[in-house]
Order: C-alpha cells, then sequence, then structure tokens
C-alpha cells in the first residue's frame, strides 16, 4: 500500500513538472514581456536593462530550472504588471473565486438532482420535455453567451441584478473575504453562480435522470412496490438514494473543473478571482502570475485524482489485492 | 432673540446638509487596470491620467493641452537657454500633511531619473538641478532644449520625507522582490487622495479638502474606479446605471449607447496617429517574393501603396464614421496640416506606377498588424490587404495580439517585418517627438534615435533639420524648420500616414466632463447632478 502511494505521488510530481514545462515552452509565444512595461518610447539600452533584470535573456532551459527552484522553496516571484508577489495576488483573489465555485456548484446540485427525478419520474409529461430541452441549451451555449444574456436581461434590461464585481464584501480574518453577509454581495453572486453552473447543473440533471431510469427498472425497486410500500417512500427513500452515490463522485470531480474554467465566467462578470487575474497576465504577458496560476490549477487536479485513487484502494478490497501484487 | 439664532442656526444647518449632499461619488469603468500606484512604474496615458488624481507635476495641462502652472507658479529662461529657473507654489501640502519643498523637486528629479524608473525621459540625463531656496529651483543644461517642461505635467512630484520614511527612495523596478510602499499607497498634493487601492479590482479616491487650488471644478466627494476588461459587461453597467462612466465604448456599440436614453457617447479626434511602415533597409524583404532586391527602397512603390488605398472607404466603413484621415504623421492639433494633403486615391495611377518601377505584375508581401491594440486595428489591416490588392499586390496578413505583435516588430525583436501598421502619439506632444522617433535615421550607433522607426526610412537632411529644432527657441523658425522636415518625408512617402482615430467615452447624462485629446479621463473636470 505504501509502495503504491509513494509511486502515486511520485506520479504526481511528474504530472506538474511536465505541465511547468509546457508551461514555459508556450510562454515564448504569448510575446514579449518587456515590451508590456516599458513604452513604445523608452530607450532600447533600459529595454535590454530590464530583460537582463528580469533574467529573460537566459535560455528557456535555465529559466525553467531557476523557475522550479523557486518553487520548491514556496517562491513565486513578483507579478511584472503589479508589481506584488503573485502568491498575495493569488491569496487576495482565491476567496472570489472559491465562492464563486462553491455557489454555482451548491446551485448544479439544488437545481440539477430535483430536474433529473421529475424528468425520470415523469417522463412523458410536457415539463418533462422543456426541462430536456433547456437542458440541450445549457450544455451548448457558450459560457460568455449566457452570461452575457442574463447580464441583458437581468442588469440592463430588468435593473434588479449588478453587472460586474462582488459587490460589498466583508473581511473574516486575514486571508478571507466574503461576499455572502451582504445583500449586495449575495446578489452580485446569483449571475455568476448560474452562468458557471449551468453547464454542470444540466449534466447533473441528465446523470441523475439516467441513473434513475436505471435504478427504478431494479429488482428491489419492484419488490418494494409489490409490498406495497408508497410511490413517495419508493421513489425517494430507495431509488433516489441509489442514485445519489455517482452522482456525489462526479459532482466532486467537477468541483476542480469549475474552479479551473472559472476564468469565462469571471472575465464577463469582471469577477476579481483568479480567473481573471490569469486572464489578463495572459493579455499582458506576465508570466509569474501565468506559471503559478498553471501550477496551482495542476496541483488540484493532480490531488483530487490522487484523493480520489487512494479512496478506491481503500474502499474496493480487489483493488488493493492487485495493488498488493504488483 | 433666542428663537431667531435657532432659527439662523437651522438655516446654517440646511444650507451645510445641502452642500453636503451635492458633493457626489462618481463610478468610472476603464478597460485597463490601475497597476501600480508608484507614479514612475507604468508609462502609459490611463495610469497617468489615474495617478494624475493624487499627485501633481510642475507644470499641468489644460483642457485644450497648454501647458499651464501647477506646482510651478511660473519659470523663466536664461537667453541662452541653458538654465530654467522655477519658482514653487508657497503653501502646498502633501496629503500627509507635510509642507512641499525644492527638497522634494530635487528629490524627484533624482527618483525619476533612476533605474526601475519608466519615465527616465522626461528631464534629460544631463540637467542639474540645484536649489535656490526652499520655493526656487535651478535646471542647469549643457544644450538648450525649448521642450524641457513639455512632459512636466505626467512627472508628478513626490514627497522626499514621505518617500524616505517608507523606504520608497527608489522607484519600483520591474525585477523588485518585495512590494513597494509607493506601489500600494501614494501621498502627492493633487485634488484627490488615495482612500484605498485594491491593484486590479478597485480604486476609491476621496476629494482633498484642503487642494491649495481653490478654484474646484467637479463637485465630488469620491470616485470609484473599477475596471472592466471585457467590452459587452462595461458598457452594459454604463447601461443599467452601475457606473457612470466608460471608456473607451467601442465603436460598434456607439448608436446604442447613444439610444439608450440616459446616457450618451463623447466622441472626438484624438492625438494618435495610425500609419502604415514600409521596410526600406534591408537590401531583401524579410516576407516578400521579390528576391534579391527591395521595392520599398524605391519611393515609386511606396507611392503606389499610398494611392491604392482609399481612405475614405475606410472612415466610413471600417471607422464608421469616427476618424480624421491625417496626411502628417501627427495630430492637426499638435502641428497644423495647413500646407499638405493625402495623395489622391487612385488604384491606376498605383498600378502604373507598379508598372514604372518594374513591377507590372505587382507582387507579395507579409503584413504584420496588432488586433487588439488600436481602434479596429484588425479590420483596418484587412480593408488595406482587400484595397491593395486592386493595384496588384498580394498582402499575407498576419494580423496577431500585440504580445506577440510587439515582440517581432519592435528593435527587441530584431524589426522583423516588411509591411506594417502602427499608431503613435509623441509623448512631447510635440513634432520633434515624430521626428526623433519615427521619422529618424536609425544607423547612428549609441544614439536613440529612429529607434520607433520600424521600417528604417532615413534622409539624412530630416536628421540635420531635427537636430536644429532641438535646440531652436523662436517659435516661428521652429514650426518653419519642422514643416521643411515634414515636406521631405512626404515628398518622399517615407510613411502612408492613414488618420487620427476617434476618442469614445460613454457617460451617463447626470454628468458633465471634458474630454481632452490625449484621452485622459480627468474626473477633476466632472460634475454630476
Amino acid at each position: 500500500m505504501l509502495a503504491f502511494i509513494l509511486r502515486r505521488l511520485f506520479q504526481s510530481l511528474l504530472v506538474m513538472l511536465s505541465v511547468a514545462l509546457i508551461a514555459f515552452a508556450m510562454f515564448r509565444f504569448v510575446g514579449d514581456p518587456v515590451n508590456q512595461l516599458v513604452s513604445l518610447d523608452t530607450p532600447q539600452a533600459q529595454v535590454e536593462q530590464i530583460r537582463r533584470s528580469l533574467g529573460l535573456d537566459d535560455p528557456v532551459i535555465v529559466q525553467f530550472f531557476r523557475y522550479i527552484y523557486n518553487a520548491a522553496r514556496l517562491e513565486f516571484g513578483v507579478s511584472y504588471q503589479f508589481r506584488l508577489p503573485v502568491i498575495s495576488l493569488l491569496g487576495d483573489r482565491a476567496p472570489a473565486t472559491l465562492e464563486l465555485a462553491f455557489m454555482s456548484a451548491l446551485f448544479s446540485l439544488l437545481v440539477g438532482i430535483p430536474m433529473g427525478v421529475y424528468t425520470a419520474l415523469k417522463r412523458d409529461s410536457w415539463l418533462a420535455k422543456i426541462l430536456q430541452a433547456v437542458s440541450l441549451i445549457g450544455i451548448s451555449l457558450p459560457t460568455f453567451l449566457i452570461g452575457i444574456l442574463l447580464i441583458y436581461l437581468f442588469s440592463v434590461t430588468l435593473g434588479l441584478l449588478p453587472s460586474f464585481g462582488r459587490g460589498e464584501v466583508v473581511k473574516i480574518g486575514n486571508w478571507w473575504t466574503t461576499g455572502l453577509l451582504t445583500v449586495s454581495g449575495l446578489k452580485a453572486l446569483i449571475l455568476p453562480s448560474i452562468t458557471l453552473g449551468l453547464f454542470q447543473m444540466t449534466l447533473i440533471m441528465r446523470l441523475v435522470r439516467a441513473e434513475m431510469l436505471e435504478v427504478l427498472r431494479a429488482d428491489y425497486i419492484k419488490f418494494a412496490r409489490a409490498r406495497g410500500l408508497r410511490t413517495r417512500t419508493v421513489n425517494f427513500g430507495h431509488a433516489l438514494k441509489n442514485t445519489l452515490v455517482p452522482v456525489i463522485t462526479i459532482a466532486g470531480l467537477q468541483l476542480g473543473s469549475i474552479i479551473a474554467f472559472a476564468i469565462i465566467t469571471e472575465t464577463v462578470f469582471q469577477w476579481p478571482g483568479m480567473g481573471l487575474l490569469f486572464l489578463r497576465a495572459v493579455q499582458n504577458v506576465d508570466i509569474p502570475i501565468m506559471a503559478a496560476y498553471l501550477m496551482l490549477i495542476s496541483f488540484l487536479f493532480v490531488s483530487i485524482n490522487l484523493i480520489v485513487d487512494l479512496l478506491y484502494a481503500a474502499v474496493d478490497p480487489r483493488l488493493r489485492a492487485t495493488i498488493g501484487a504488483h | 432673540m433666542s428663537f431667531k439664532t435657532n432659527c439662523l442656526a437651522a438655516v446654517a444647518a440646511l444650507a451645510l446638509m445641502c452642500g453636503a449632499a451635492q458633493a457626489q461619488t462618481l463610478r468610472y469603468a476603464n478597460q485597463g487596470e490601475l497597476k501600480s500606484l508608484d507614479p514612475y512604474t507604468v508609462n502609459e496615458t490611463t495610469t497617468n491620467a489615474h495617478l494624475g488624481h493624487p499627485y501633481e507635476g510642475l507644470t499641468a495641462r489644460g483642457k485644450d493641452l497648454k501647458i499651464e502652472p501647477a506646482l510651478a507658479e511660473k519659470w523663466e529662461v536664461s537667453d541662452d537657454g541653458l538654465k530654467w529657473r522655477f519658482f514653487l507654489r508657497k503653501g502646498v501640502k502633501f496629503h500627509n500633511g507635510e509642507d512641499f519643498t525644492a527638497d522634494d523637486v530635487i528629490f524627484s528629479a533624482e527618483r525619476v531619473r533612476a533605474p526601475g524608473s519608466n519615465f527616465t525621459t522626461r528631464i534629460p540625463t544631463d540637467a542639474k538641478f540645484t536649489k535656490v531656496d526652499d520655493y526656487t529651483i535651478d535646471v542647469t543644461l549643457s544644450s538648450p532644449n525649448p521642450i524641457l517642461n513639455a512632459q512636466w505635467d505626467t512627472w508628478y512630484i513626490m514627497s522626499k520625507k514621505w518617500a524616505e520614511a517608507n523606504n520608497a527612495v527608489a522607484p519600483t523596478p520591474a525585477a523588485a522582490t518585495t512590494p513597494s510602499h509607493a506601489s500600494l499607497n501614494a501621498n502627492g498634493t493633487g485634488p484627490f487622495k488615495i482612500e484605498s487601492h485594491q491593484p486590479g479590482v478597485k480604486t476609491v479616491f476621496k476629494v482633498n479638502e484642503n487642494w491649495w487650488n481653490k478654484k474646484v471644478e467637479h463637485n465630488l466627494k469620491e470616485i470609484v474606479f473599477t475596471p472592466i476588461a471585457s467590452d459587452a459587461t462595461r458598457v452594459a453597467a454604463l447601461l443599467s446605471g452601475e457606473v457612470d462612466v466608460i471608456e473607451p465604448v467601442p465603436i460598434q456599440d456607439i448608436q446604442r449607447v447613444n439610444s439608450a436614453g440616459n446616457v450618451q457617447v463623447m466622441t472626438g479626434p484624438e492625438l494618435r496617429t495610425i500609419f502604415l511602415g514600409m521596410d526600406q533597409t534591408r537590401d531583401e524583404l524579410l516576407e516578400s517574393n521579390v528576391k534579391g532586391k527591395n521595392p520599398f527602397k524605391d519611393p515609386k512603390v511606396r507611392q503606389a501603396f499610398y494611392q491604392a488605398i482609399d481612405i475614405e472607404t475606410i472612415k466610413s466603413r471600417v471607422m464608421r464614421g469616427l476618424s480624421t484621415p491625417s496626411p502628417l504623421m501627427i495630430a492637426p492639433e499638435l502641428f497644423p496640416h495647413a500646407g499638405f494633403t493625402r495623395a489622391k486615391f487612385d488604384t491606376e495611377a498605383s498600378k502604373k506606377l507598379l508598372a514604372e518601377a518594374g513591377y507590372p505584375n505587382g507582387f507579395e508581401v507579409g503584413m504584420d498588424c496588432p488586433n487588439d491594440r488600436y481602434v479596429n486595428d484588425g479590420q483596418i489591416c484587412q480593408a488595406v490587404v482587400g484595397m491593395l490588392a486592386r493595384a496588384g499586390i498580394k498582402v499575407n496578413l498576419n494580423a496577431q495580439p500585440k504580445g506577440q505583435y510587439f515582440a517581432k516588430v519592435l528593435k527587441s525583436g530584431g524589426y522583423k517585418t516588411s509591411f506594417y501598421l502602427l499608431g503613435w502619439t509623441p509623448g512631447t506632444f510635440d513634432s520633434h517627438n515624430v521626428l526623433n522617433d519615427i521619422l529618424g535615421c536609425r544607423d547612428v550607433a549609441g544614439s536613440s534615435r529612429g529607434e520607433s522607426n520600424l521600417g528604417g526610412y532615413c534622409n539624412k537632411k530630416v536628421d540635420a533639420l531635427t537636430d536644429k529644432i532641438l535646440v531652436e527657441p523662436d517659435t516661428a523658425k521652429r514650426d518653419a524648420m519642422i514643416k521643411e522636415a515634414f515636406k521631405i518625408t512626404v515628398d518622399e512617402f517615407s510613411y502612408i500616414p492613414l488618420h487620427q482615430q476617434a476618442l469614445a467615452w460613454g457617460v451617463s447624462k447626470k454628468v458633465k466632463l471634458t474630454q481632452r485629446a490625449d484621452n485622459s479621463v480627468l474626473l477633476y473636470y466632472a460634475t454630476k447632478e
């Protein structure tokens, strides 16, 4: 078992190193960061001096190893555009992203599960058909379009909800800011959460529907009905409970991608999170932010996968046996 | 009696309350962020305009861009032009209560020229600043410079004591490892103080009640600035009334914004000139099917390109009327265009010129173009490609984001372009900058002349005039020389100037604002109902 964990840890480390290497290879094609730091009429000698001071005249591979060496000591450098440590910038922006991700996950579960159950139980009703059609839209429309449509409907036309930003935030401790405690903060969360969570919601709805239909055909449901249990008890006490196991697994795995793919939603709503910071960094060729963000996201995915693997091993004795046999 | 006094007091209190209620909060959104509060870190119009609220220079520029006194009340130039004396304003205080004196100016003059500053060109390196007394400064130069203080409106004066106390004596360098106090805090003398600053998220400016200038034009108590990068969201925020002022409004949204009722778009000509440049240096173009020679070395070919471009169509179709076609490489606000006209659009003439130059069937050339830097830059290039095709030139367009574009075409990238689109606003608002940076020869080793002359156009006569223009104190003579120099470059078709693009600010109808042609959004000119 220990050998398995160590091997997986080693593999995870390898994945992160590869991500860093690919990222560094790509940065060369994003443009020249120094041009973003100076104006067009800056003397060339000064431009070269800045390039040297940032170590950008070294070969890519030297820059890469320097970066890895610093990253291993948790030094992620200073943002070119803000002149602030990347760690503190990402730290400042993390609460916004995490809160948004959490709210959209909540939204997708709270709306997606009932919709899935309803469409499974009342397959032929017209409402179920409408919900199915709506879910198709949710899956096929791009996020930014949904965001802009929501802004035009709820902000510009109806004037109900804000079109950008986080509203008033409350500081909790030194590290966290929350919009959950103010009216404007809650209002500001609604549209971005729906935009970000819509895809997950339709995914969950379809998953619940498919699983539910599967379970409803199972023998123990037939027996439950035969025993004369009330439909309600059968549907929610037995069928739904068994449906939820895979749903929870998928929802957990999707949380990582919600955080990672918040970039578009954050840009549309000018949501001051890590995704927006990353996108602006790409436009401004701010390599330290890009590198740190990509490392952070790959760390997130690698850890989620590692935990899932370990959980499988813990849960399934057969897996343990094969692992032991290696 | 006591009733009467009470009444009076009540009236006075009411009046005070009214006064307080009139002071407004103005909410402003720009597409770019306010990255650093250190006034010597980022030299770009938007940042300079933001920092012009807490900070001030020795001079200022008025609504018409004329130089005005600010922290310097007046100045004198010696007859030989080598010594400038500045008389500083008395009784000015920094936001933290310190007095503004000559020491602060001398300190700022050192700091702005120190490594890490992006404003080193504001002051000639050999200029010596000496303190005569607490409120008088002498600047000694090694050669006369009639435009010494042309850019001092954005050379902001910092407090010496404050910088020393907060370990911010040097400007924050690009390779900083620790955050600088000055990049997160500001202590100037200007009309607004920084109340809070979250980099890239939100900045709040509070009015400075103790501002020295008694002619306050605005009625604001607070400015809340938020960057909104996405065009659609920025426009939506204006339409829904969540912000009062946005910059810019995308050209395609102008009509919609104007028809909304509660908001309007302020448009006006900008100082930036958009132009096309051609590689005239290499013996063979990097991206062309003409081998062994460079067609752009022949002025006839350059003229053919020029005359193939239908600038009016670009104006009406691509720019939706919001551009001013230009015969010169500088905006008419900065140097009069009288006596200059654009070469006529004439495809047939182009074909003839190409045939005379030895290309009866045209040729193929690559073109570099940014697609996120200037107003509709990518579309302008596409239009140019179509127009040149009619004259027989096949242009292979490479439109790319500014990050990649500038990395390729600038000096640092080795000027790797044959044909390109660029925009230029002279930082000094003066023709000398254009003649030196864009039209100057770049073959003098060790000189920074012509560094932004990406095509390498070169005429020594122009350079000689440029040198004379720099030191000529007499305005009439100077203007005549500038005109002469421009005439040479126009006659040789050195570049193809296209137009000055337009400014487009979205403003709530409750807000009155002055639009300055350099695209500085200055909210100390704003009043809000």
